[in-house]
């Protein structure tokens, strides 16, 4: 199968570097599936899980909350604002990152931004759950 | 000339002196390794960031730009962010970036412009109150945290964009050094607000899909860049911080030893004076008998 670069960064450490099959990204707008040749582009990511697909049989998730994703020919590139590996993501974890989500939105005061971080906060609570039901079953 | 005890204290203390520096120099070797490891571990992030941005910034057209990228459009009020270290003992590491910084607000000033500092750590605020004591709008104090990261960074640039939000300034820089390797740290200014693009970059000719859109992305990724710029900047500080404190307690340690040599030297001359002398006493002494 037709392979890309694809890295995912977080401003600590670089969390996966390397050739990929397939790269499911969570966007704010739904998830996308990147495959190699994908068109040029540009989104911003919410909080969820990104699906690696190193070979056809093999797959690796991550944990990122924030950022953005950029594809080119090049290569595809996820700049995470938080990122894990999905074994070192628990309950605690979550309730740790919404704690910090809700702490940012009540000391802010501008509308624009108080939008965007109360965004922020369902994205993570619905993902929290997800992530919950998940590992119930 | 002091007499054999004199001496003796001075070599002992001279001695305890240089244990210090070495264990100094031996923590902050270690230390170094990890602000060292975490300064490089940041630095792809920035480096795609700043990517990221010049393929966008090269697609917005001049008015519609946002504020952080094209600026206010004036050039009255310069802020300075001078990161520094909050600790002292570290060779020439705060004060050549505290000159840096001096000789820039200095030079503003001759223009008429006016000129406000905010200091991230105490030994920068230390030097720079001298002169500009009622310039200083802020000090930020990182003493309490043993690992300064992404939460200490996006905390001064949420401060710094607060700031510009309510029109305190125009033009914003940022002072820190720059980790080259361990002898050598580099002072070095950056201008954060409007965006610096870096020259070096070259817009990729694809045309790029937005989600949601050119504009909102351009939003959230300008405050978070300039998040991304000050944690390098922190980053490559605390390397810097060690590396210069190392290299000081080597060359202080290696002082301490020569000093110890020459005291040691001086003392054993002195003794073996005194025991020269004694001996002509007792001799001239039974030689009078």
């Amino acid at each position: 199968m037709a392979t890309f670069k694809f890295e995912l960064v977080s401003p600590e450490r670089i969390l996966f570097s390397g050739d990929v099959v397939s790269v499911i990204v969570p966007s704010v707008e739904g998830e996308i599936t990147v495959l190699a040749g994908h068109a040029p582009l540009v989104a911003t990511l919410k909080a969820g899980i990104v699906f690696v697909q190193t070979t056809d049989s093999n797959g690796k998730e991550f944990f990122v909350n924030g950022g953005l994703v950029e594809v080119n020919q090049a290569a595809t590139t996820i700049l995470a604002e938080h990122g894990r590996f999905i074994e070192d993501v628990d309950s605690a974890v979550l309730d740790q990152e919404i704690l910090t989500a809700e702490m940012k939105y009540t000391g802010s005061h501008n509308d624009d931004e108080k939008k965007r971080l109360h965004d922020t906060l369902v994205q993570l609570r619905e993902f929290k759950h997800v992530f919950e039901q998940r590992k119930a079953a | 000339m002091p007499s054999l005890k004199d001496l003796r204290n001075r070599i002992a203390s001279v001695k305890a002196t240089q244990k210090i520096t070495k264990a100094m120099q031996m923590v902050a070797a270690a230390k170094l390794r990890r602000a060292q490891a975490a300064a490089e571990a940041a630095r792809p992030y920035a480096e795609r960031m700043e990517t990221v941005l010049a393929n966008l910034a090269s697609g917005v057209s001049g008015s519609s730009a946002p504020k952080l990228i094209a600026g206010t459009g004036a050039d009255k009020v310069h802020l300075l962010v001078v990161c520094t270290a909050e600790r002292g003992l570290c060779g020439a590491f705060n004060s050549s970036i505290a000159r840096l910084a001096r000789d820039k607000a200095n030079a503003l000033k001759a223009e008429g412009k006016t000129v406000k500092i905010m200091c991230v750590g105490k030994k920068g605020h230390d030097v720079l109150k001298r002169q500009f004591e009622k310039d200083i709008i802020e000090l930020i104090d990182l003493r309490a945290f043993k690992q300064v990261g992404f939460v200490n960074a996006e905390a001064i640039a949420q401060n710094i964009l607060a700031r510009f939000a309510e029109g305190e300034f125009d033009v914003a820089t940022l002072f820190f050094s720059k980790f080259k390797s361990v002898i050598s740290q580099i002072p070095t200014a950056q201008r954060i607000i409007p965006a610096e693009i870096p020259a070096g970059t070259k817009a990729t000719e694809a045309v790029y899909d937005y989600e949601p859109d050119e504009g909102e992305i351009l939003e959230t990724l300008l405050p978070r860049n300039l998040t991304v710029q000050v944690l390098r900047a922190i980053l490559e500080n605390a390397a810097s911080e060690q590396g210069a404190r190392m290299s000081a307690m080597d060359s202080a340690t290696r002082n301490a030893g020569e000093m110890i040599k020459k005291q040691t030297q001086l003392y054993n001359r002195s003794r073996q004076a005194m025991i020269t002398k004694e001996l002509i006493e007792i001799i001239s002494g039974a030689e009078a008998l």
